[in-house]
């Protein structure tokens, strides 16, 4: 992995955990961000590491908790906030919100906040790819609990059978609302569930942005030669509740402060500090950017126009 | 007589007939550990009073939640399962919609299936159209199937109660927005029929068929109309199968006149239906051409002035309603 590799990843997480730290501060103010709001605060190594490996053409599809999988696939960051904001300039024009963002301009095609509902449409796009030869892959983001969702089971078995160029991420963070993964399933790692299928399932520390961006070469040289779909199971938490509403009362408090002394972020950084690839002065140069950055989109969204109401009316067809 | 929200009602039903009927358990996800410890949402404190034995969280399977409710009904037990949000009722759909629905029938009549699967529906909540699709109307097209809409707490209340009781599987939908409306609502154990509707105004002007949240929207378009002097008569369905057809077509025979008002969309809208039945059997006493308020033919937008643009309101039913009026 080279360097400018690691500092990519580094300046992505970043990007991500400060643009949803200000969601976070923005939902505080009544009636500024509509809706629910569901982050990833914590989880942005499996985002970053995943897509840093991924080129432009590979495509994603995602679930409600993608913020860190569009920034790192390189969706227009301004547009993201102006869609969170439900404003005109929206990458949707208003009609996703946070919950639904499709930027198809980076090949994000589809996020779907219906549990399981992604990995069906990733066997379709997986399908296409190899249908008309292209030398691309596809990319399904999924949550733990989605896993016990039958579409799940049908998609993963119809994509081994043909041997789809797919990988499955499963983002384990814990939890699946207020419950905890060994309260829905037997198994313990998720991992495991590749058996049925008779593809490869793998175990991978989600909070190391390296080691998910190496296991994600190494699935997509996988599917790229022919071999077919594989799982990675990403170990990861997520800090934040289920949204911004959830006040966290079924999540142990030191259960949280231990995750957050693995923050992925600070991890990759003492290490490309160790490796001198970074100075104590370049982190503040990255950090002064890229809060820079979150704030003009802030501007962005603010100084947007709503969209006028009969605008709702428009792209139901072609 | 207390003052509580859809939430609480829907709460003291399920916990009032947990107490009367051991064979009834609740199911679904986060119903009973929840993400939301708050006294409003409709299952607060069961798990508590009653134990994971009868409160069952679920993992995240519609399909598996509903064939439980199929299953476990056809033994004896009386399930109340939860499908969090309407559009996802979608995946629980072959089990209620090819077995809850058609079992009884398939056996001949000797198997009963005495569940309720509740659902919650509705727009207004700025999360988009995965989250917000009211579906009454495909449900309501499955013979086999109840379907119950409230539109106040004490409705909710007596509904629930007789939908639990009922043999039959029932399709209870609650609108997400009622959750946060207080109501006066009854102190004692009692229940209200499936199947009656409820005039929630008289009037002699026009008849507004609705239910669920549209009530609220009639209810205040009627106070506007009532101060130009003119009268709306307001059917509350409450439930949309079985329907009360007679206390549709006497408010008509008395009006002569008929706005249908619903928050789903409107093609294949259940509104249609009654609109059919009006022309119909009373096709002879309308005095106007029968009209349908109802959100525009679109899935539910996220921005909220196109969410409000999409949720039908007062100001299209008094138009429609003045524009029947000589
Ligand atoms: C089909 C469906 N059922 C229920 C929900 C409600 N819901 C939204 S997120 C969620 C939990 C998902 O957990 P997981 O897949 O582990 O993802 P996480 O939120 O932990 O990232 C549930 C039950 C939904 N969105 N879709």
């Amino acid at each position: 992995m080279n360097n400018q590799k690691k500092f990519e990843l580094y300046k992505n997480m970043l990007l991500t955990r400060r643009f949803e730290e200000k969601l976070t501060e923005l939902c505080k103010i009544e009636g500024k961000i509509p809706g629910m709001m569901i982050l990833c605060t914590g989880q942005e190594a499996v985002a970053a590491g995943v897509c840093g490996a991924l080129e432009i053409d590979d495509v994603i599809i995602t679930n409600h908790r993608s913020h860190g999988h569009l920034i790192a696939k390189g969706a227009n960051l301004k547009e993201l906030m102006a869609e969170i904001y439900g404003k005109r300039t929206g990458c949707n024009k208003g009609k996703s919100g946070t919950l639904h963002l499709a930027v198809p301009e980076v090949n994000a095609l589809c996020t779907t906040t219906v549990v399981g509902g992604g990995i069906p449409i990733a066997v379709g796009t997986a399908f296409a790819q190899q249908y008309k030869k292209q030398n691309q892959i596809t990319v399904c983001f999924l949550g733990n609990g989605s896993t016990d969702e039958g579409s799940f089971h049908e998609a993963l078995n119809m994509a081994a059978l043909w041997n789809l160029p797919l990988i499955t991420i499963i983002e384990n963070n814990v939890y699946a609302g207020a419950q905890r993964t060994e309260e829905i399933t037997r198994v313990k790692d998720l991992a495991d569930r590749a058996v049925s299928y008779g593809i490869p399932g793998e175990i991978v520390d989600g909070n190391d942005a390296i080691a998910v961006y190496e296991a994600t070469v190494n699935a997509r040289a996988r599917c790229l030669a022919g071999e077919g779909p594989i799982l990675l199971e990403c170990k990861t938490y997520r800090w934040r509740g289920h949204g911004e509403a959830d006040h966290q009362v079924y999540q142990p408090k030191d259960e949280i402060a231990a995750w957050m002394s693995r923050c992925p972020i600070k991890k990759l950084q003492e290490e490309l500090l160790q490796e001198q690839l970074l100075s104590e002065q370049d982190i503040l140069n990255i950090e002064a950017e890229i809060v820079k950055e979150v704030e003009s989109a802030v501007q962005f969204a603010e100084e947007s126009p709503w969209p006028a109401p009969q605008e709702a009316l428009e792209d139901v067809f072609v | 007589m207390q003052q509580i929200t859809m939430g609480q009602a829907i709460q003291q039903a399920l916990s009032e007939e947990m107490r009367r009927d051991p064979g009834i358990f609740i199911a679904g996800e986060g119903v009973g550990k929840s993400i939301h410890e708050s006294p409003v949402m409709p299952t607060y404190g069961l798990l508590k009073e009653f134990g994971p034995g009868r409160v069952k969280d679920t993992p995240v399977s519609e399909a598996a939640i509903a064939g439980l409710a199929v299953g476990a009904s056809v033994m004896g037990l009386r399930p109340v399962v939860e499908i969090m949000f309407n559009p996802f009722f979608t995946i629980a759909s072959d089990q209620i919609v090819n077995h809850a629905a058609k079992l009884r029938y398939l056996s001949g009549g000797k198997s009963t299936f005495p569940l309720v699967v509740r659902i919650k529906t509705g727009a207004g909540i700025g999360a988009g159209c995965q989250h917000s699709h009211n579906l009454e109307a495909w449900v309501a097209h499955c013979p086999g199937l109840k379907v119950v809409m409230p539109g106040t707490p004490a409705d909710a209340k007596g509904l629930l109660k007789s939908a639990i009781r009922d043999d039959n599987p029932v399709i209870f939908i609650e609108d997400m927005m009622l959750n946060f409306v207080p109501g006066q609502v009854p102190e004692e154990d009692y229940t209200i029929p499936i199947g009656v509707a409820d005039i929630k105004k008289p009037g002699k002007d026009v008849t507004v068929v609705t239910w669920s949240k549209m009530l609220g929207v009639a209810l205040k378009a009627a106070a506007q109309l009532s101060k130009e002097g003119i009268e709306i008569e307001i059917v509350d369905l409450r439930t949309l199968v079985p329907l009360d057809k007679e206390t549709i077509l006497q408010s008509v025979r008395k009006t002569g006149r008929l706005v249908v008002l619903h928050e789903a969309t409107r093609t294949g809208g259940f509104g249609g239906e009654i609109a059919a039945l009006v022309a119909e059997e009373a096709f002879g006493t309308l005095k106007a051409p029968i009209k349908r308020v109802a959100a525009p033919d679109i899935p539910v937008p996220f921005s909220p002035p196109l969410e409000q643009f999409y949720i039908p309101n007062e100001e299209q039913l008094i138009q429609a309603v003045k524009s029947i009026i000589g």
